[in-house]
């Protein structure tokens, strides 16, 4: 050990891209995604590794699993505020293939949560939640691995080592001993079980996990064709956006459509009849919603039909809550209030659900906004001259150039809104060049409403003489709910994950 | 000399055809928006980057591949043209989609292959165990059980903090 006398004056410091609030919670939040996943697997490897046949593993861990689920929810959600706020492309989700890699333990995770309350309450489907949990941990491995090792082409590789090969070894070996393991066990995992029905609420699950296991198939497949491609033709290729919207969008639809009939089906004994008494009213408020969307001059029916999913599974939720509230609050004769309180704080797991599914329900809708309705412009104005998108004017009114900051240097837009003939409001998008990363950084213009934001970039400016600057300007409808979906979503699953107060009766012979 | 002088003619005559054709097309060369570059340029991919999209890559390059772009509108090619021609220069990988050939047949197949197989896994399972139920309620008739008792007993449960589910 021994100290270097020339130590750097100025060191590079962290790199732009990454200098977001976002970025300080974003590695913690998916680091514990990733690694709270362990303690499932760890628990299903040790219940295999003692030939246990119980449910005890999916109890003792039910808990961790959706700790898991959560952080990796949030890290994934912030992460994708990140790229909305600082790669200026006007959206959130590149379909990059680290992001890809970070969601398939995400999906396989949440098929977990579904498919191992099926086992808790009904005993069933041991194989199937091991095999998932296998899964979910070996692809937070694969993941990483994928990262960091180079393998891949992306826009977030921001720090490659030479960790790969190690890790390659250490995700082969975990894949095949823990298959292995499952395979010895196998037959004394087996219940006997049967589903009886199309419409019980266990086919529904399984129809979620093949659901959820097919958009993992395809993200898997589109993360690993272009090395596989590589390494038998030479060819390289891209998997981009286009491929995964076609493959996954009308999946996700068929997800929300599930999650709106889940929560009126029963147990073993739910039949298409019994669904649908449960079902219509509901169901025909939904249709309000496609409706009004018609009315408004939609003609792409994929939209619509995606709106009307999104509110099917809202209305649905939101009925059975509110029924449950209503049959309490007039058994029991108190105010509605106190019935919604007693219901929601006698079974948390069951209303955190609820309210996690109306969460994701609002992100859907912001998903919606952006696939299906976003507009964008790009073009080159004077100063005083306008831009007109969407029913907004946006009025070029100066760009200022600062080059006495030490590190960068910044060029700012000054940008007025109007909607008609009122003034809504200034935006201020810039772009930084800094000196010694060389590396250019856009802050987009952002004014953000719940019907839509207006997302401005500086894309280019032309010499003083003719005083003009190009932009890139993005409408986003209904974007903000992604935001507060995941909100919604958080506390659903705070509130299912609340520890049960427990009574302790006090002792007889003290 | 008649000669010489219909060979002048008929190289006169060429010229002025080439000088008129050249005009015409210069003529229908139209101004292309940085909507239409864009349109195009959101298909393709950087080449040098790292998957970075065309219409939104910050770099020189990008910016000269765009102008590129916007000549070839301008000289009426169609996308598929543009998209084909960068993709003969730069390879495969400036697309955002492999083209359906060869070896790419595989991510078009296997998607709906994996659904649909799961599907069918699925619904033989669900009608095995319904022939079995049904075999061994023979005499008890079809299985309804009535909603609202259902859903009663459920909140009657909820109240007591039996059931858990969520």
């Amino acid at each position: 050990m021994s100290t270097i006398q020339a130590s750097p004056d100025y060191g590079m410091g962290m790199n732009p891209l990454l200098r977001h609030p976002g970025m300080v919670v974003h590695p913690p939040m998916l680091y514990l995604g990733f690694v709270g996943f362990i303690i499932p697997f760890a628990y299903a490897i040790a219940t295999l590794i003692k030939g246990w046949n119980d449910d005890e593993w999916i109890r003792a861990t039910r808990k961790w699993s959706l700790s898991a689920w959560l952080f990796l929810s949030i890290g994934l959600v912030l992460g994708s505020r990140w790229a909305y706020d600082v790669l200026g492309w006007g959206g959130y989700w590149g379909w990059d293939p680290v992001e890809v890699s970070a969601l398939m333990p995400w999906l396989t995770g949440t098929a977990f949560l579904h498919s191992s309350l099926i086992q808790e309450k009904r005993g069933v489907f041991k194989h199937w939640n091991i095999t998932l949990i296998i899964l979910t941990f070996c692809l937070v491995i694969v993941g990483t691995f994928l990262t960091r090792s180079g393998m891949l082409s992306s826009v977030h590789a921001f720090s490659q080592s030479a960790i790969g090969p190690s890790f390659f070894v250490f995700t082969t070996f975990i894949l095949i001993a823990s298959l292995v393991l499952l395979g010895y066990r196998w037959s004394r995992l087996n219940t006997g079980f049967q589903i009886k029905s199309y419409f019980s609420r266990e086919s529904f699950f399984l129809f979620n996990n093949l659901i959820f296991v097919a958009i993992f198939l395809i993200c898997m497949v589109g993360v690993l064709f272009p090395i596989f491609s590589e390494l038998v033709t030479g060819q390289q290729v891209t998997v981009g956006p286009p491929f995964y919207k076609k493959a996954t969008g009308p999946l996700f639809a068929m997800l929300l459509l599930l999650m709106g009939a889940v929560p009126l089906s029963a147990w073993s004994a739910s039949t298409g009849k019994s669904l649908g008494k449960n079902i219509w009213k509901p169901a025909i408020i939904s249709l309000v919603f496609p409706v009004v969307t018609l009315a408004l001059g939609t003609r792409d029916w994929g939209a619509v039909i995606a709106l009307w999913v999104v509110f099917l599974s809202i209305c649905v939720t939101l009925y059975d809550y509110g029924r449950s509230v209503k049959i309490n609050s007039d058994t029991n004769q108190c105010s509605i209030w106190k019935s919604f309180w007693r219901m929601t704080s006698r079974n948390r797991r069951r209303y955190g659900a609820y309210i996690i599914h109306i969460g994701v329900a609002l992100m859907g809708l912001g998903i919606i906004g952006i696939e299906f309705f976003q507009s964008q412009t790009q073009v080159t104005v004077k100063k005083n001259e306008s831009i007109e998108i969407s029913g907004y004017t946006l009025t070029y009114n100066d760009l200022k150039i600062d080059d006495t900051l030490e590190d960068r240097e910044t060029a700012r837009a000054e940008i007025s809104i109007t909607k008609g003939d009122r003034e809504i409001g200034w935006l201020y998008p810039a772009r930084e060049y800094y000196y010694m990363a060389q590396q250019s950084v856009t802050t987009p213009g952002l004014r953000s409403t719940l019907i839509d934001d207006l997302y401005i970039i500086l894309v280019d400016w032309l010499p003083v003489s003719s005083e003009g600057a190009t932009f890139k300007v993005y409408r986003n409808p209904l974007v903000i709910w992604l935001w507060i979906g995941t909100v919604v979503m958080v506390i659903g699953t705070m509130l299912a994950l609340w520890p049960k107060h427990q009574r302790v009766k006090p002792e007889a012979n003290l | 000399m008649s000669r010489y002088r219909n060979l002048i003619a008929l190289l006169l005559g060429l010229s002025l055809l080439v000088f008129l054709t050249t005009a015409v097309i210069a003529q229908d060369e139209r101004p292309v928006s940085d909507d239409e570059v864009n349109e195009i340029a959101r298909e393709l991919y950087c080449p040098i980057c790292e998957n970075v999209p065309l219409d939104v890559c910050p770099t020189q390059a990008c910016e000269d591949w765009r102008e590129l772009i916007r000549e070839y509108i301008s000289k009426g090619w169609s996308a598929e043209e543009i998209k084909d021609y960068f993709s003969a220069q730069y390879g495969w990988n400036v697309l955002s989609v492999p083209p359906r050939t060869g070896l790419n047949w595989i991510i078009y197949i296997i998607p709906p292959f994996i659904f649909v197989g799961g599907l069918v896994i699925i619904i033989v399972l669900i009608r095995k165990g319904k022939r079995n139920q049904q075999l061994l309620n023979a005499n008890l008739g079809e299985l309804d059980v009535p909603v609202t008792d259902v859903f009663l007993d459920r909140v009657d449960r909820d109240l007591k903090g039996e059931d858990q589910d969520g």
